[in-house]
């Protein structure tokens, strides 16, 4: 049993906090976010060079190798200056997907690239109708001679509009929420019969619907086994929950910094309204919230990559929901304990809080994989 | 990181499975999974098992009887005593006199009170709280005034657990007026039997008298049997609240009370299916789990954190989240139970009632619970150690 970091992951911690309190303070921050992609490529190509794009994919890929602990720090690093950079779609979706179903030349395409920040990936697999069902795709692709034509829509591409190379679930066999039939394509920006629609969500990120009307690709655009998509896109999911995990745990953390220090400092009645008993009580709630999401987060690193997919998405489920729970609290608290200024944008609380809020709603809200849980007969002392 | 046990701690969990598994009398664990609450005679039967094993006070040192075990053995060792149903050990001998001597008390005192201790051969109490002295703890009044070689105590105590059962009360008492109402306090040890020492016992909500009142009318205490300093009591007192917290959470006990709620909700019927087809309720049942796996992965953390390492939760975080989700859990046994858990079970069997008897635990669990977030500091006090201490309000 060993529950600590190892000397590595805190100096990689430290080495990200230092360049993130240097290049990504608050207004820093909105530079990065006003430009053309809505996030700042220089920022992407300083994360390369940090070393955090290699992340996960293994060294025969010239990936760096690494765990998804490592990845759980990084990430919290990145909640607690609430980074835009597509760091999730780019390497827990689209570039692992690429690291474990591509061919060779697939591989040498698209992943020397991404490790040494000069792409950035997508990964389109939700659609407007699916909601939380990863099975629940409309999108077809049809076999024709030396390729395939692709016909659908997705949505809520993170960083759709910017990517360089996007990858793709369609359909090539059964009905829409069939488990099997589902493949995955490789597409590059610009494709013919590609249409990309990009808007900013409330988060601050940006996200795009792509329009497939007839796009045509080539053979070697397929990932992967044909049909036989759905686990493995489970399984990035996964990987990307235990990601998003990570964030709210560092998002919790910067919002209880923020927080003590305003009720330090803010003086009402003649006194710091950190004086206050009601007051204090909740911010020592907000400990007890970040211990549990942390725990949460180190079991969803831990097993993310379990070999048992029950295992790992009884994990998942549980890490969504009970950090979602305690992020969602303390998100709420900070807001509360800032007073109005919690509801402006010119203070970072309320940034926080639309994080905290876009975070429990993707990939499954707290609604969702507890229902799912529940459904399977609870834990049962099935983990850890 | 890594969640799964070494072969080691692995081989060391198995062997205490197979201790557990047929060291605790079958009697003794149906009562612990029922929450019922054991006999002296049966605790003290199983401490004696304990000891004829080696493991009565694990984290004693080795020449007083301990194993010399580390943090993550002792944790195994309370989390397969739960799991087995085997009762926890009287926690005023194994983690607090024992403790309190090992630091505080004089090679006579270790060696007369230390080995009866470990055995139960004598049963102690606690006497802290008091009528006007509660989370203000240093406020006491129970006064001892020093006659030769024997302080003279008077006043009362209160809340006393199992005070009916013990032989002796460790006890603070007032020896001096300082201008800190800290300083001026001492710890005695008392023979139960001393003329002067009058118990009564207090009925509690869940319909058990384990609690008493302790009242001292000049009660002869023997001078040798000072702990520490006179009137440096206080310190003695704070060493113990924060001694041996790996099992404060209460994880194992929480764990079992989940169990019973499984093993009930299986048997109410509700429609074509029972309780546990119910999504509401399988739900705030599911939930209430992962809240706990997350308490369960909190206390590793804690246990298997070396000096140095950072962000280790502390003892406070555990008490409480672990106290609310044992009151979540026994409101979810309340919620099973339904009007299953209406009526008092009559004392005599023979007066049999159609509410069938494993059901009789269900209300007292429920009632008692309520106890878990007010002992031991309540939870109101303990966020306000935290505001200052941690967060430095």
């Amino acid at each position: 049993m060993q529950l600590q970091l190892t000397e590595d992951q805190r100096l990689l911690r430290d080495s990200l906090d230092r360049f993130l309190a240097d290049r990504y303070g608050f207004e820093q921050r909105r530079a990065h976010q006003r430009q053309a992609a809505g996030y700042n490529r220089e920022i992407w190509s300083a994360f390369a060079e940090l070393g955090l794009l290699g992340l996960l994919l293994p060294a025969e890929q010239d990936g760096f190798g690494g765990s998804f602990v490592d990845a759980m720090v990084v990430m919290e690093s990145f909640g607690r200056a609430l980074v835009v950079e597509p760091y999730l779609p780019s390497l827990l979706l689209a570039g692992r997907c690429i690291s474990l179903a591509g061919d060779a030349a697939q591989r040498a395409r698209l992943l020397p690239g991404l490790i040494a920040g000069e792409l950035v990936l997508a990964f389109a697999h939700a659609e407007p109708q699916a909601r939380y069902d990863l099975a629940d795709v409309e999108t077809t692709a049809r076999r024709q001679a030396n390729g395939w034509v692709l016909d659908g829509r997705k949505s809520l591409v993170q960083a759709g509009a910017s990517a360089d190379w996007l990858v793709v679930s369609a359909r090539t066999a059964g009905a829409t929420r069939d488990a099997n039939g589902i493949s995955l394509f490789l597409v590059p920006r610009g494709a013919p019969g590609l249409v990309l629609r990009d808007y900013a969500t409330h988060d601050g990120l940006h996200a795009a619907d792509l329009r497939l009307d007839g796009l045509r690709l080539p053979a070697d655009a397929l990932l992967g086994a044909p049909a036989e998509a759905l686990p493995l896109i489970e399984r990035l999911v996964d990987g990307a929950i235990a990601g998003l995990v990570a964030e709210l745990v560092g998002i919790m953390s910067a919002l209880q910094a923020l927080t003590l220090d305003h009720i330090r400092t803010r003086v009402q009645f003649g006194r710091p309204i950190g004086s206050n008993q009601v007051l204090q009580h909740r911010v020592v709630d907000m400990t007890m919230a970040i211990e549990q999401a942390r725990s949460m987060a180190i079991l969803a690193a831990i097993e993310a990559d379990a070999p048992d997919p029950r295992r790992r998405r009884l994990a998942i489920s549980t890490a969504k929901t009970v950090a979602g729970q305690a992020a969602t609290q303390v998100a709420r608290d900070a807001v509360q304990l800032h007073g109005g200024m919690g509801i402006t944008l010119d203070h970072p609380v309320g940034h926080y809080f639309k994080r905290v809020a876009a975070i429990e709603a993707s990939l499954g809200n707290g609604a969702h994989h507890l229902g799912l849980v529940a459904a399977g007969g609870g834990l049962a002392n099935a983990l850890p | 990181m890594d969640l799964q046990l070494s072969p080691e701690e692995q081989a060391f969990r198995d062997e205490l499975r197979r201790f557990f598994d047929s060291a605790v009398p079958p009697a003794i664990r149906a009562k612990v999974r029922r929450e019922e609450r054991t006999t002296k005679e049966e605790l003290v039967a199983w401490q004696r098992i304990l000891h004829a094993r080696g493991w009565a006070v694990p984290h004693w040192p080795v020449e007083w009887g301990g194993t010399g075990w580390n943090a993550v053995q002792r944790y195994l060792f309370r989390e397969e005593l739960f799991a087995a149903g085997a009762p926890e050990p009287q926690i005023f001998n194994v983690n607090m006199l024992g403790p309190l001597l090992l630091a505080y008390g004089t090679p006579a005192q270790k060696q007369r009170f230390l080995p009866r201790a470990a055995r139960l051969d004598d049963w102690w109490c606690q006497g802290f709280s008091e009528p006007g002295a509660g989370s203000d703890l240093a406020a006491l009044k129970t006064s001892a005034r020093r006659e030769g070689d024997v302080f003279v105590v008077h006043g009362q105590k209160v809340w006393t657990s199992t005070a009916r059962h013990a032989d002796w009360i460790f006890l603070l008492v007032r020896t001096g007026q300082f201008a800190k109402k800290q300083e001026g306090i001492s710890l005695l040890l008392a023979d139960m039997r001393t003329p002067g020492i009058t118990v009564r016992p207090i009925e509690t909500i869940d319909g058990a008298n384990e609690v008493n009142e302790v009242f001292f009318d000049d009660v002869r205490v023997p001078a040798e049997n000072l702990v520490g300093e006179e009137h440096q009591g206080w310190s003695c007192a704070k060493y113990l609240l924060g001694h041996e917290r790996v099992g404060i959470a209460n994880v194992g006990l929480t764990k079992n009370r989940i169990r019973r709620i499984r093993e009930l909700a299986a048997r109410v019927r509700i429609g074509q299916g029972t309780l546990l087809d119910d999504r509401g309720f399988a739900e705030r049942l599911a939930l209430l789990e992962m809240e706990l796996l997350a308490l369960e992965i909190t206390q590793l953390r804690a246990v298997t954190a070396h000096a140095g390492h950072e962000s280790v939760p502390n003892a406070t975080v555990l008490k409480i989240t672990g106290s609310a989700l044992q009151q979540r859990a026994a409101e979810l046994l309340l919620e099973a139970g339904g009007p299953l858990a209406i009526p008092l079970q009559p004392a005599e069997p023979e007066e049999e009632i159609a509410t069938p008897g494993w059901a009789r635990m269900i209300t007292p669990t429920y009632c008692y619970s309520r106890a878990a977030t007010i002992y031991g500091g309540t939870n109101e006090v303990l966020r306000n150690v935290m505001a200052r201490s941690a967060l430095g309000l």
